[in-house]
């Protein structure tokens, strides 16, 4: 492909891209975009000339990923990239501290608390974070499994305002 | 989906099924004990320990879909994931013996899974630096959810090992009916030599002190005893298993089997 595209043209093409792929919802947290997720590694224009969006799968066995994948190649599809290469990157791997300071407040706002502590010591190796309830904001919750509905969620209790919250975990 | 990081090209055929043969031994001990696991959903003794189970389940699966679809690459003909985990049948299996042992009761399945956590710990922090980095991408992403994995097997190792004289006599009992299967975990062959001499995976004798120790710090937590017998070696990683395997795969391949290339 010999079209060479202006730097200029290519981040405003790039911003347009990003833009559209912010309104790709989480399939499982809909409140959340695949951007808010920091599930989207890359968007650019390559030397072939065609558009490489990388995206990264959260958790392993995450179900969601297969369904963001039909979203991502639909919402290409629609805004008119229909030869764009889609990406499947592993490293670095995902972590939650991807996760954008728009997309706590949304997690928040939806009653899922959001990540908060960043790594546990091996010395406390069951210590369970402690969490702030997304409703009354008190700190005295209790985690009541490590496991919850989906693979980045634990189920908690708080012990003020008596409501049952997800956590979304630290990986 | 193309995957941007490739493996060193290799022209030789034996050191490209070696290659093969290691990433599938990989995916299917991952795959084998995923569906273990998936047999518990419904059964388990509370809803958040069969929460719990599932969820480890679901990664493990997830790892060995990874891992599959890259072996199936490696092989080069044309086999997918699917094609290599419901139409193989148990003697082109290559998982570790121990992970298709039957669930037992909840405490035999928590020895079976804290044993090869512990194992995958070591094999995947061991791939970090593979010089393949596709596979060493697998192994850092499989690595942070094998952390967990760890924490939850070994927490309930020390509550039932440390619980009542019941749960401790049973999950000794456990321990001592499942240790026969330990020493397959690091006993190379072959092909982990290839792999080791080509710098794609560690050294396997090097990796069994340090699973070793790992096992007896936890073992003291939980005021269980290591058996003492030095075990057989198995050999499920050369295609060669126990009874349970061919059961176990008569239910996980039944629909691909009765229906072939059937879709949603």
């Amino acid at each position: 492909m010999s079209a060479v595209i202006e730097p200029e043209a290519a981040a405003a093409r790039v911003q347009a891209i990003q833009a559209l792929l912010a309104g790709v919802a989480d399939p499982e947290i809909p409140v959340l975009s695949i951007v808010d997720l920091g599930v989207v590694r890359h968007v650019r224009f390559e030397s072939d000339g065609r558009l490489h969006v990388g995206i990264t799968p959260t958790y392993s066995g995450c179900p969601a990923t297969e369904v963001i994948r039909v979203a991502v190649r639909a919402a290409l599809d629609a805004g008119g990239h229909a030869d764009a290469v889609l990406e499947e990157v592993l490293s670095p791997p995902w972590t939650s501290q991807w996760l954008t300071s728009a997309a706590h407040a949304k997690l928040r706002a939806f009653g899922i608390a959001p990540p908060e502590e960043s790594v546990s010591s091996p010395r406390r190796r069951w210590h369970a974070p402690l969490i702030t309830c997304p409703r009354c904001a008190s700190r005295a919750t209790e985690r009541v499994s490590e496991f919850g509905s989906t693979p980045c969620k634990a189920h908690y209790r708080c012990s003020a305002c008596q409501e049952p919250f997800d956590y979304f975990k630290c990986l | 989906m193309s995957a941007r990081a490739h493996a060193p090209s290799e022209r030789d055929p034996a050191q490209q099924a070696a290659h093969f043969r290691h990433v599938l031994r990989l995916a299917d001990t991952s795959l084998v004990l995923g569906q273990r696991l998936g047999e518990w959903v419904g059964h388990a003794p509370a809803l958040e320990e069969d929460l719990g189970l599932a969820n480890l389940a679901l990664d493990l699966i997830g790892q060995a879909r990874l891992l599959l679809t890259y072996a199936g690459e490696l092989e080069g003909r044309g086999r997918d994931e699917d094609a290599l985990a419901f139409l193989r049948d148990a003697p082109e299996f290559v998982n570790l013996t121990l992970a298709e042992q039957p669930n037992g009761d909840f405490g035999h399945t928590i020895v079976r899974q804290w044993l090869i956590d512990a194992w995958q710990l070591e094999i995947y922090q061991g791939l970090l630096g593979s010089a393949d980095s596709r596979l060493g991408a697998i192994a850092a992403k499989a690595l942070k959810e094998t952390r967990y994995h760890h924490r939850f097997s070994s927490g309930w190792l020390i509550r039932l090992g440390d619980g009542t004289r019941e749960s401790h006599d049973r999950v000794q009992a456990a321990l001592d009916c499942l240790w026969r299967f330990s020493a397959e975990l690091f006993c190379a062959d072959e092909v982990d030599e290839r792999m080791q001499a080509a710098a794609i995976a560690p050294a396997l004798a090097e990796l069994a002190p340090r699973w070793s120790a790992r096992i007896d710090e936890d073992l003291a937590a939980a005021t269980l005893k290591r058996p003492a017998a030095q075990p057989y070696p198995w050999h499920g990683r050369r295609g060669v298993h126990t009874e349970h395997l061919g059961h176990m795969l008569a239910e996980m391949q039944h629909l691909q089997r009765t229906y072939p290339g059937v879709r949603w």
